[in-house]
């Protein structure tokens, strides 16, 4: 078979709604955008548990630490089934983390913002993590199986990380005025950037169309984030809080919440790294991957010499 | 001395024709082996493919799997193997391989007509 058959079968499988597996033969262009969007993917996993580690030691009761620690090893799972993924198009995990660790991977810039109060915990729970479940309950349908496979199994996990950091400020939205004024504080830091999780808007961004014709996204950019928009907007009334955004409106008309502008200006600059945390966040990485050389080298001797080892009678045998 | 060998991870391609491109790796010698996972979920049912993850043996890979797997009670037992011992039917050739199951339909009970008084069969 020459190449434009091979190709001919692919685009029959996605036409057909036929998921693509990594024996498959794929256009070169489609290996590449899934190895450089999954990894992204698993890198914010990763560096996700950083700013919410800031918060391990310091949460305000063992249920809410017990919590966090479960939310932040749900995590590391989610970072480790997406790297599985990558490696299923042919890179090698190191190849992977190296791009990290040199800047050459990107990662989702919301994990550039630090967290300066628990309420941020709250915060980063129900708008980060709930951006970030728009965006993967709609991946559960992408084409290429691995990657599905893995969303349906992070979705399952997502949930939760969802409601408990509305149950955090659904909490301090009861609490003293002090802790009220914390919860709004938190929101009105965290709401513009997680709209900005979202991406460009559609009719700027350089990979959606290609991504939508090759079923890899299902939704665009704009029509995720106004989902999120009237989701949210909803939901802060129960928290007696509010949205920093005086264009926020609903709109009898479209059906839909309308919203001011976002500050292009300021995503662009925090993808290419100056937001408040990007140096802080890769040189903790760093930091963990070379500090934990010993445990990897101790591991690899120790499977070694089991490997290795003669076989030995058990006691009070062969006597 | 760095030798190139052609390096087969779970599911990749074994013939230059059937990638988008021929990949060549310089074999690492700092990752750990790749593992595949299956788990029995419930006592009596299979054990299922769930993922695979890296370790640098046996023992580890199923202390690993219970960490990366089973943290919601998701299974009672773990089974891994290396990946490079699976070995996997090619996609091209499916047609021919399936083929002689395509055409038979009289192995389903469907098949057969019977007359309304038969019952419980």
């Amino acid at each position: 078979m020459e190449i434009h058959d091979f190709e001919k079968i692919f685009n029959e499988k996605i036409e057909n709604e036929i998921k693509i597996e990594p024996k498959d033969w794929m256009p070169d262009a489609y290996r590449k955008t899934l190895i450089r969007q999954i990894s992204q993917h698993a890198h914010s996993e990763i560096v996700g548990m950083l700013p919410e580690g800031n918060w391990i030691t310091r949460a305000p009761s063992l249920k809410r630490k017990a919590i966090l620690i479960a939310k932040v090893q749900d995590e590391a799972g989610h970072g480790l089934y997406l790297y599985s993924g990558t490696e299923t198009l042919g890179v090698t995990r190191e190849e992977t983390i190296n791009d990290l660790h040199s800047g050459k991977a990107k990662y989702s810039s919301i994990f550039n913002y630090p967290t300066l109060t628990w309420a941020d915990i709250g915060a980063i729970g129900w708008l980060v993590d709930g951006a970030a479940i728009l965006n993967q309950v709609m991946l559960c349908r992408t084409s290429y199986g691995p990657y599905a496979r893995a969303m349906v199994r992070i979705c399952k996990e997502e949930s939760f990380h969802q409601r408990q950091g509305f149950d955090i400020l659904y909490t301090l939205s009861k609490g003293s005025e002090e802790q009220r004024a914390m919860c709004q504080d938190a929101i009105n830091r965290w709401w513009w950037p997680s709209l900005m999780m979202f991406g460009p808007k559609d009719s700027e961004s350089a990979h959606s169309d290609q991504s939508t014709n090759w079923k890899i996204k299902r939704m665009s950019n704009d029509e995720l984030r106004q989902k999120f928009v009237d989701m949210i907007a909803e939901q802060v009334k129960v928290l007696g809080m509010t949205l920093p955004d005086d264009k926020l409106k609903w709109n009898e008309e479209r059906k839909h919440y309308d919203f001011g502008e976002i500050n292009w200006e300021e995503f662009w600059n925090v993808v290419k790294g100056n937001g408040p945390c990007n140096k802080q966040r890769l040189q903790a990485r760093k930091k963990a991957w070379d500090e934990g050389a010993w445990v990897r080298e101790a591991a690899e001797a120790f499977a070694k010499k089991r490997n290795t080892a003669p076989l030995t009678p058990p006691k009070g045998e062969n006597k | 001395m760095s030798f190139e060998i052609r390096k087969f991870f779970y599911g990749d391609i074994p013939e230059n024709k059937s990638g988008g491109n021929t990949q060549s790796h310089i074999v690492s010698k700092n990752d750990w082996p790749l593992w595949e996972v299956f788990i029995r979920s419930k006592q009596g049912l299979d054990h299922k493919h769930v993922g695979s993850l890296h370790a640098a043996d046996a023992q580890m890979a199923i202390e690993n799997a219970r960490d990366v797997y089973t943290r919601r009670m998701e299974g009672v037992s773990i089974w891994v193997v290396e990946s490079k011992y699976i070995h996997t039917s090619n996609p091209d050739d499916a047609e021919s391989l399936f083929d002689p199951a395509n055409d038979k339909a009289y192995r389903h009970p469907t098949f057969y007509d019977l007359p309304e008084e038969v019952k419980h069969m």
